[in-house]
């Protein structure tokens, strides 16, 4: 799992400060991405670097149309890089097979998604238990499991509902549970609390912040400033390019946090 | 654990859209319910064709008087036709290959006794009968004819259940004579035999043969008392025939000399008879052979409809799942990101149609077994309905009992399953190739 290449800021602009040369959760190098189509080549990324040591949270930042989603398809290994390379581990992606890829997205890649991507037919439990099912492991440790973490996320009630009988809150704590069922390397998550409003997107955030600090390696994707400020560090995307790729002091994620839970508090005073 | 759990998922799937999914199944169980009910029928049919021609005798063959055409009887008004006895006799001298012969002269009679009558057909034979026509005599019945009688020309008689329990519902029959006012005769009876089905119409005869309402005598007192020749009034005209023997029935050694002494025989007659066209030979092993066929064909239209349908509820399945797989384009999506792999999709979706196309092959085996009850229930309403066009049916249709062929069971779910897998192996192929980040964006 681990790498040999160490966390080196190279000469990026705004290179933060290393971070400690940990195991790396993931090390993409001059990563490339095209889509060829008819009439041009849309050159989606244009050669990115970075690491994502264990245990870190990363907002990826950006404007419209400047790469993001194509990044984070290829962290979730649903997509191959034109060129570059992409280690997960020991394993550099960019050469694997589509049954290959499909198996390192069930054994190391948690996803969550903004409009949650629950399975409308598997109850709450089993909606969690999809990745091992995939893995071929099924048994009752894998459901006890499932039950714990389903309790973690505050479903301990809902394990038998099905996601149409639950708020969007609580399909997206389902989707959080569903994406650490498998021990990932890392979660990596396309603005989840963008279909939310701002009290679960606070309740949301907690849920990232204390599985981050029991370790686990975040990847957001989020166009507010407010949410990338919780995170640790924040990499900033335009055109295919990186931008920025800074680190986020403490006091700021502390302030950050602070302000939006006392406006959530004011809200929930106002509205009772 | 695996596949239970795919299993598990797909009835689960299925049963978000419970109409659909019922209406998917109905092209293979309509399928599979024909392929059982048809066979049933035809095996049904087929078994009643097959019943009263065995009742003929493989081994025998017939020789049938047969009023030939009026032209060819030159307009005389006694004119005779049919076998004669010179014919059994050149049979019996010159064809090494007969093991008995039973010459029959049938007269159509009114029988009385006291004031009861009955109509029914004089049968003058000899002893051997009965064992040629599997006819038996009933517990405490008396006996057949027998030789003596034969020899004797006694006025004796053995009558069948029908006229039996016209003429004597209440008496023993037994000892007691029948009456004949045509011939002023009458005939004691030393034998009442069992109820006969009726067997297949052989050559010459329209109906089928019927047994219910015979009396026999031995044919040499047949012909002293009665003779050749029969006067009929018709329209106010007298009408005079003369016949011999209206039939000759022959048991062959075995059956497979049948063949060529039918041919033989036909030789043999033919300078005789071929001119006036006046007698048939029938050899009931022929029409066993043309009923086996009959059955064939049966069974080849029920296939065919049963394939057609199956072909159709192939193509409803088709069609949903492919409606399906794009309904659920995201479902698939997420699969996929959460690790599925090409064949868990292609696998999902088969044991769908799988489900499917198996639901309808054990529906339609249920229907199916129900099916020889809607049979007899339908022959029932269209004896009470209609029952001119009932009388039209052939024989073995109206009294066919269906039987279901067991056969054919594991044969129609083996076709269902491979129908299913057949027409959901697109549908499913094409879940697979999504490509995972467009299906995520669907919708
Ligand atoms: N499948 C594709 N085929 C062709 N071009 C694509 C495809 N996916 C993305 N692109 C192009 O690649 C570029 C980057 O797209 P991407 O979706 O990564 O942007 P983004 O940063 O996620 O934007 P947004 O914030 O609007 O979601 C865009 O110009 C887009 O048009
Ligand atoms: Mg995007």
């Amino acid at each position: 799992m681990s790498t040999k290449e160490a966390y080196s800021p190279g000469d990026q602009p705004f290179a933060s400060e290393p971070v400690s040369p940990a195991r790396m959760a993931t090390s993409i190098r001059d990563l490339k991405k095209e889509y060829v189509l008819k009439s041009e080549t849309v050159r989606a990324l244009r050669g990115v670097s970075f690491d994502v040591p264990e245990g870190d949270y990363v907002a990826i930042m950006g404007p419209s149309g400047s790469g993001k989603s194509t990044l984070l398809n290829l962290l979730g290994c649903l997509d191959k890089p034109t060129a570059g390379s992409l280690m997960l581990g020991d394993d550099d992606i960019s050469v694997l097979s589509d049954d290959e890829l499909a198996e390192i997205r069930s054994e190391r890649i948690g996803f969550v998604f903004q409009s949650y991507n629950l399975i409308q037919q598997l109850s709450v439990v089993e909606n969690i238990e999809v990745p091992l099912y995939y893995q071929g492991k099924l048994g009752s440790s894998e459901r006890e499991r499932a039950i714990l973490l389903a309790e973690r996320v505050g479903l301990k009630d809902r394990l038998d509902h099905r996601p149409a009988q639950l708020s969007g809150g609580q399909q997206q704590r389902v989707a959080i549970a569903r994406s650490l069922i498998n021990d990932p390397y890392f979660i990596l998550a396309d603005e989840p609390t963008g279909n939310l409003d701002s009290v679960t997107t606070d309740e949301i955030l907690e849920i990232f912040d204390e599985f981050n600090n029991e370790g686990r390696t975040i990847i957001m994707v989020t166009h507010e400033d407010d949410l990338a400020d919780r995170a640790k560090r924040i990499i900033r995307l335009k055109d295919g390019m990186l931008a920025l790729d800074a680190k986020v002091s403490e006091e700021r994620r502390d302030e950050t946090r602070q302000a939006q839970r006392l406006a959530v508090e004011e809200l929930l005073a106002k509205t009772n | 654990m695996l596949w239970l759990r795919t299993w598990r998922l797909g009835i689960k799937s299925l049963s978000l859209h419970p109409l659909r999914t019922c209406l998917t199944m109905l092209g293979i169980l309509i399928g599979v319910w024909a392929v059982i009910v048809l066979t049933a029928v035809s095996q049904g049919a087929s078994d009643q064709v097959q019943k009263q021609i065995e009742s003929l005798g493989a081994n025998t063959i017939i020789i049938r008087s047969v009023k030939p055409p009026e032209e060819k009887l030159a307009g005389t008004a006694a004119s005779q036709y049919g076998l004669l006895r010179s014919d059994l006799e050149l049979i019996l001298g010159s064809v090494p290959t007969i093991a008995a012969a039973v010459p029959i002269r049938e007269i159509r009679r009114q029988f009385t006794y006291g004031d009861r009558l009955v109509d029914g057909r004089l049968v003058g034979c000899t002893p051997l009968y009965d064992e040629v026509n599997q006819l038996k005599i009933r517990p405490n019945g008396g006996r057949f004819l027998s030789d003596a009688d034969a020899i004797q020309k006694d006025t004796v008689c053995v009558i069948s259940e029908g006229v039996a329990e016209k003429l004597f519902p209440y008496e023993e029959p037994l000892g007691k004579r029948v009456y004949i006012p045509e011939n002023q005769d009458f005939f004691k009876i030393v034998g009442v035999l069992e109820h006969r089905n009726a067997s297949a119409a052989i050559g010459g005869s329209l109906d089928s043969q019927d047994f219910s309402a015979d009396v026999y005598v031995p044919i040499e007192t047949l012909r002293r008392r009665v003779g050749d020749t029969i006067v009929t009034r018709r329209s106010g005209q007298f009408q005079i025939e003369i016949m011999e023997l209206n039939q000759i029935t022959l048991q062959v050694e075995s059956v497979d000399q049948v063949r060529t002494t039918a041919a033989m025989i036909e030789y043999m007659l033919a300078p005789k008879h071929e001119e006036t066209g006046d007698i048939a030979v029938v050899v009931p092993l022929e029409l066993l052979e043309q009923a086996r066929n009959l059955r064939l064909m049966f069974l080849g239209i029920g296939v065919l409809i049963a394939c057609i349908s199956l072909i159709v509820g192939g193509i409803g399945i088709m069609n949903i799942m492919l409606a399906s797989v794009t309904e659920r384009t995201r479902e698939i999506g997420i699969r996929r990101a959460l690790g599925a792999k090409r064949g868990d999709i292609v696998r999902q979706f088969l044991v769908e149609t799988l489900v499917l196309s198996f639901a309808g092959a054990t529906l339609g085996i249920f229907l199916g077994f129900l099916g020889p009850g809607m049979y007899r229930g339908l022959i029932a309403s269209i004896r009470v309905g209609f029952p001119d066009k009932f009388a039209a049916l052939p024989d073995a249709i109206r009294e066919a009992e269906p039987s279901i062929v067991y056969e054919t069971i594991p044969l129609a779910v083996l076709i269902a399953v491979a129908v299913g897998l057949i027409s959901g192996l697109y549908p499913a192929i094409r879940a697979a190739r999504m490509n995972p980040i467009e299906a995520l964006r669907h919708e």
